[in-house]
């Protein structure tokens, strides 16, 4: 027990400072992950936006377990065909409003993969897209930034 | 071409004089042997009973705008001569079956089915002929590596049922989960057969993540190649880059310069360290002790951040080269990551040290998911997953690569096959591997990083491996014309564990899956392709 206060305490708090303007309170969204075909990079660089490093919950944005708790459905990987009914199944049981981000270049254009047989290309082949961030895999940073830079715009 | 063969294979060449011919060796340790189709069972299971090979990989190919036929091609890695056996066998399309070598080997499960689906090669009595890669709604007849393969008839899926194994009796019932998942995970789908909350079965349906990369290498350049192969997965993304090269240089009989080849053994390192790390703090996320999975997730980003610096990718992309890298390290990156090194390996230390004496975690994690050393073998199970059952193999000492065979190190090992058994063969690992960096960086030459590979021959074809995180992955690569790829064959480490899975789940709880899946930490997206 001492050995994890101890731990916590030398280690002291890392999470990266981050000045989110004029972030309205009251203001919370909530993000279903879905993997429709990626090489799980784009997946991982996701995920690490929950470590004490970027630590995107302070925020008032979170990933959920359901769709139908999401505001947002953030979308990695190039849409394979096995995973098409997948992803329209997830976006019809999502509440409107929702705002669909296509994440990576994968998903913003179907990436390295669009020319191949079992792949149907970007994400807004199947569903409609409001958002995409390119890059392969976009760095938690940039990630982070578009999330914050949207939170201040107006509700959808 | 070696001198002379090995023993073993004039031993083979007597017990089999009627079904095999020797065909020559090839990039130094692989020895061919032509097998009728009708013999590929009895001399397979020679192999693995008799002479303790086992089934690395095994490769289809369309070759009929070569010879006229397609081929089998069945990888056997014989550890103590550091040699693969490799029984090739001509189908004849006229009749596209062969004896499945399954029942004999069941290592070759996944491999022959793969085969069925991507070239309508039949395996006759393989135990499980169902569809793997391709899921049910694909037409009948598409096989998407014939060379012939039509693209344009494929626009929709008709939507049609998999057909799971019943389970029988009063009181058992399903639980199916994904392929969508309630966290941030890759894709699949598991049918549970549960009595109350204790697994009888579990059967995973994956693939889902079907990219089709073998079928877009096919006809690029090398290049193109280097650059899908850092995209099968994003996890290790450099091990699979090194056994791309590693294949095309064992084809081109190219000597790589030895700093990039120190430069290479540290960042398989690195992508060993971020991976484990990581995966030691999931471990934690698998029982809800945040603290764990706090800290293991900020060492991980601290060693991804270091990756960048190093090389402009956090997943280590792009630096890697046919015959070398792309871009040197400097020496004093290379100084400066120790120095930080040892930071991060203080601070493992003292997390290991926490976790490892953590009471309700050990309880967790002692007997949870347990896998016998005879699945291990059987299934052909890799890595820290073999190694936490009593199966002590690494590639990096079996069949050394980078520069692992001057380095001086211990492979880890545990014999519960439990989740602290894979819990612990990480943490023993990520010591081994700060270790490792330290030696490298002490010892790394001047010089030279790349030399260049030139025009390969057509129709050569050679195998690349490397130990990743997860265990070894070996890619195989036949050069065609103009210098381009006629066929790519990726097999990951996870390919070969995933059969583990549902093996090490019976008999646990359903809320024990999560962690024992962690534990494991099997890949989707390389599996899948
Ligand atoms: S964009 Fe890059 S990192 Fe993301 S899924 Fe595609 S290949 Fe992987």
């Amino acid at each position: 027990m001492l050995g994890i206060l101890m731990k916590s305490w030398r280690v002291g708090i890392v999470t990266r400072n981050q000045q989110a303007k004029n972030r309205k309170f009251g203001r919370s969204w909530h993000i279903r992950h879905v993997d429709c075909g990626s090489c799980n990079g784009c997946d991982w660089e996701m995920n690490a936006l929950l470590n004490p490093i970027y630590d995107l919950q302070r925020y008032g944005l979170d990933f959920v377990a359901s769709p139908r708790h999401a505001d947002i459905l953030m979308v990695t990987g190039s849409v394979t065909k096995h995973l098409q009914v997948a992803l329209k199944k997830t976006f019809d049981a999502t509440p409107a409003p929702k705002i669909v981000i296509a994440l990576g270049d994968c998903a913003s254009n179907g990436g390295i993969f669009k020319d191949s047989y079992a792949t149907l290309g970007g994400v807004d082949k199947v569903i409609p897209v409001s958002i995409k961030i390119p890059g392969c895999p976009p760095s938690p940073q940039e990630i982070l930034d578009v999330l914050l830079a949207q939170l201040q715009k107006k509700v959808v | 071409m070696a001198a002379k063969e090995p023993d073993l294979i004039q031993l083979l060449l007597q017990e089999f004089s009627q079904q095999t011919k020797f065909m020559g060796a090839k990039a130094g340790n692989e020895y061919y042997l032509e097998v009728s189709k009708e013999a590929l069972p009895e001399v397979s299971s020679y192999l693995v009973k008799h002479l303790r090979a086992s089934l690395a990989t095994m490769i289809g190919n369309d070759e009929r705008s070569i010879n006229g036929s397609f081929r089998l091609y069945y990888y056997f890695a014989v550890e103590y001569e550091e040699i693969f056996i490799v029984l090739t066998s001509a189908i004849n399309p006229v009749e596209p079956a062969f004896p499945s070598i399954t029942p004999l080997v069941p290592s070759a499960q996944w491999y022959e089915r793969e085969v069925q689906d991507m070239f309508g090669l039949k395996p006759v009595g393989h135990p499980d002929p169902r569809r793997l890669v391709l899921h049910h709604d694909w037409p009948q007849g598409t096989h998407p590596l014939r060379k012939d393969f039509n693209l344009d008839s494929l626009e929709k899926l008709p939507s049609s049922d998999y057909p799971f194994g019943e389970i029988d009796g009063t009181g058992p019932f399903y639980v199916p989960v994904g392929p969508i998942h309630a966290g941030i995970i890759e894709p699949g789908h598991f049918r549970f057969s549960v009595a109350g909350e204790t697994i009888l079965n579990l059967e995973a349906r994956l693939f889902y993540a079907h990219r089709g990369v073998e079928k877009l290498a096919e006809g690029g350049s090398l290049e193109a190649g280097l650059n899908l192969a850092e995209r099968v997965c994003g996890t290790c993304a450099f091990s699979h880059s090194v056994s791309f090269c590693q294949a095309i240089e064992r084809a081109a009989n190219v000597q790589i310069p030895e700093r990039a080849l120190f430069v290479r053994t540290i960042l398989l390192e690195m992508e060993r360290l971020y991976n484990h790390i990581g995966d030691v703090g999931n471990i934690c996320a698998g029982v809800g002790l945040a603290l764990g999975t706090s800290h293991g997730n900020r060492i991980k980003e601290a060693i991804l951040q270091l990756n960048q610096d190093l090389t402009g990718s956090r997943f280590l992309r792009g630096i890697n080269a046919m015959g070398g890298l792309k871009k040197d390290i400097s020496d004093q990156q290379l100084a400066a990551l120790k120095t930080k090194l040892e930071q991060l390996a203080g601070d493992f230390t003292d997390l290991a040290e926490i976790l490892l004496e953590h009471d309700s975690l050990i309880q967790r994690l002692r007997g949870t998911g347990r896998l016998s050393l005879v699945a291990v073998e059987d299934l052909g199970v890799v890595g820290p997953s073999a190694r936490a059952s009593g199966c002590i193999k690494d590639w990096r000492k079996v069949f050394p690569h980078g520069v692992y065979g001057q380095l001086e190190f211990e492979v880890a090992g545990e014999t519960s096959g439990d989740v602290l058994a894979r819990l612990k063969v990480r943490v023993n690992e990520v010591k081994t591997s700060f270790d490792l960096i330290f030696q490298l960086v002490s010892q790394i030459p001047a010089g030279a990083i790349v030399q260049p590979v030139g025009e390969l021959v057509p129709y050569q074809a050679a195998l690349g491996w490397s130990e990743s995180a997860r265990g070894n992955n070996l890619h195989w690569v036949m050069i065609g014309p103009g210098n381009n790829i006629f066929r790519y064959r990726i097999r990951s480490a996870s390919y070969c564990n995933w059969p583990a899975v549902p093996l090490a789940v019976q008999g646990d709880i359903i809320p024990d899956f999560p962690l024992i899946n962690k534990s494991f930490e099997l890949c989707y997206a390389c599996t899948d392709r």
